[in-house]
């Protein structure tokens, strides 16, 4: 990581690690609960997030001097409404199939409590280079646990990874379904995505208890 | 005295190693501990945990029984319908036993032996004693399942109903959600095609499904669903010759039970009484419904709306899940004022659920689950209002 100074590899590192926006901070648990019964959309939504989230971060820092503190809410709505619309045009164009599927989540982007905070915490007080890394490393973690949580919930729920029957078919009864499984319908739910988190909070605690709140 | 002593060194030999959990589990679970408690005051009562839990599972014994022998006949009577004629001659015969010998044992060791098996670990990893608290949901558990669940089905269901329903809250005493329910509804929600429907509920008819001697059995509960008349008469349903999960069918025994439970004050006689209260008041809401007029006959809630309303205490689970599982000490209103809320409430939407819901045929178990979650609440607001009546008397000596 040459590339990179030691402060700032920490900056993309940390909140891979024991910062993290979904199951340290419990934010942006909406759009984790809603989409990730496909893997296939966890990772475009986690993608569409780092791509907002950096280049917001990004646009904010660049403004942070200009921007007079009692409208910066309002500014900074516009700016990840526009970034969020660029997203949902560019999906509609090119993968019209999956933005179908991902309907207003895409459009929700504007709501992850994870980029508002993010650019009040952070692109306001740096420069754009270090809000740009803060911006990948936040996203990136966020979709981190969107892509576990989809990898599980397609996995069991339907039996398959990408839209590939990896366990085998379950109407032909070929792989695992020969012997009787069959897909957990609960994993389609969402009450089950809490519940997979809940678990990753809990892995993640359970190795490292300075996490761990009196 | 010899399995004692021999269970007591085995015990101290392993006393402060990693193991000792487990060995002090095994030694207190057949007999009373031989320490007492070095410091401080406290409680000498004859009723610890494993005296209740066990009192608890003696109740249930009888409907186990029950279970065992309407698995075999309800696989026989659906093959040969004549031995519907006389349910009471045909019932206890061996071939009934030994087929549902054969298929609910299974279930029974299955769900203690995984069950329990979560729990030493548990106690294990985090160094405490292993709760007696599994002993009776373990033998809820193969009574409230159909009778041809597939064995790792239950198994994973098990698991994920000890560790998330009571593990992570810390254990047994501080679950929120009845684990034996926890268990059943993910088994529900997972796989909905072994849990509801007309082929589970008889031995050997999901099997058999297309073959030329296909057999099928239908819940009560899911005839009315889909407005279709039940076949069998109300002494049927009493006494329990009807399909269903394994051990639920007998409102007789279950009555039974309940006089024991009540009679042991193991099992809270507020929370029956008022639940059945609650059923009786949704039902006779649903009637008056239809005496009105106000439902249609083509309706899909018509046939379980215009069922009389005392119908719905002897059919379903709605008895079984009133008496053994609504009561559970932990998850129920502590507080009585809040006991006889919860249980009305409980009774009411168990019905409301089976009405509205054909989908979900079954509502004493979202109905329990639900109440669970506000038992806490209603205790609060009960506590809060005692306070407040005091303090108002309070007031009034002192002005």
């Amino acid at each position: 990581m040459a590339l990179l100074s030691k402060k700032d590899s920490k900056l993309i590192l940390d909140p891979l690690a024991d910062n993290n926006p979904i199951t340290i901070q419990v934010l942006g648990i909406c759009s984790a609960l809603a989409i990730t019964a496909q893997l296939k959309a966890s990772i475009v939504m986690a993608i569409s997030v780092i791509a907002v989230l950096a280049v917001g971060n990004v646009v904010i820092s660049l403004m942070r001097n200009i921007i007079p503190s009692k409208i910066r809410i309002i500014v900074q709505l516009i700016v990840v409404a526009a970034l969020v619309i660029i997203v949902d045009q560019v999906l509609k164009a090119f993968a019209y199939t999956l933005s179908k599927e991902l309907s207003v989540f895409i459009g929700l982007i504007i709501t992850n409590c994870i980029i508002m905070g993010r650019f009040e915490a952070f692109a306001l007080g740096n420069g754009p280079w270090r809000s740009f890394l803060d911006g990948i490393g936040n996203a990136a973690r966020y979709g981190l646990i969107l892509v576990i949580v989809g990898f599980f919930r397609e996995l069991l729920g339907s039996g398959t990874l990408l839209g590939i029957q990896v366990l085998g078919d379950p109407i032909a009864k070929t792989g695992l379904y020969a012997i009787g499984y069959e897909n957990n319908g609960f994993m389609l739910l969402s009450p089950m995505a809490l519940i997979v988190i809940g678990i990753i909070i809990w892995v993640q605690r359970s190795r490292n208890k300075e996490l761990i709140e009196e | 005295m010899g399995l004692k002593q021999n269970l007591h060194k085995l015990k101290e030999k392993y006393k402060g190693t990693k193991m000792a959990p487990a060995f002090n589990a095994l030694h207190t679970f057949l007999y009373t501990p031989n320490e007492t408690t070095h410091s401080g005051s406290h409680v000498r009562s004859v009723d610890d945990l494993k005296r209740t839990m066990n009192t608890v599972i003696m109740a249930l014994i009888p409907c186990l029984i029950f279970g065992i022998f309407n698995a075999g006949y309800q696989h026989y009577a659906a093959i040969d319908a004549t031995l519907r004629l006389d349910p009471l001659g045909n019932f206890f015969t061996w071939d009934n036993f030994i087929l549902g010998a054969w298929t609910v044992l299974p279930l029974v060791i299955v769900s203690y032996v995984v069950g329990l098996g979560v729990e030493f670990i548990f106690a294990i990893i985090n160094k405490h004693e292993v709760e007696e608290g599994y002993l009776v949901t373990g033998m809820l558990v193969p009574l409230i399942v159909p009778i041809d669940i597939p064995i790792w089905m239950l198994i994973v269901a098990v698991i994920f109903g000890v560790v998330i329903g009571k593990e992570v809250f810390g254990g047994t005493g501080m679950n929120i959600l009845n684990p034996a329910l926890t268990i059943r509804a993910f088994l529900f929600f997972a796989y909905p095609t072994w849990m509801s429907g007309d082929k589970v509920w008889v031995h050997g008819a999901k099997a058999m499904a297309g073959q030329p001697d296909a057999i099928s059995g239908e819940t009560i509960l899911g005839s009315l669903a889909q407005n279709h008349e039940p076949i069998y008469s109300l002494w049927d349903m009493f006494w329990g010759f009807i399909p269903g999960s394994v051990g639920e069918t007998s409102t007789f025994l279950i009555l039974i039970g309940a006089a024991f439970l009540i009679f042991t004050k193991i099992g809270s006689w507020r929370i029956m009484l008022s639940a059945v209260v609650g059923a009786i008041a949704m039902g006779l809401i649903f009637n008056g419904v239809v005496d009105q007029g106000w439902i249609k006959e083509g309706s899909s809630f018509y046939a379980l709306m215009n069922e009389t309303y005392w119908h719905h205490l002897i059919i379903g689970g709605l008895a079984f899940g009133i008496v053994y599982m609504a009561t559970d000490p932990v998850t129920a209103a502590q507080t009585n004022k809040g006991k006889w809320i919860y249980g009305f409430l409980i009774g009411f939407m168990s019905v409301m659920i089976r009405v509205f819901n054909p989908a979900y045929p079954e509502g004493v178990m979202l109905a329990i689950l639900l109440m669970n979650v506000f038992a806490p609440t209603i205790d609060h607001y009960v506590v809060q209002g005692n306070i407040k009546k005091r303090l108002k008397r309070l007031k009034v000596k002192t002005a």
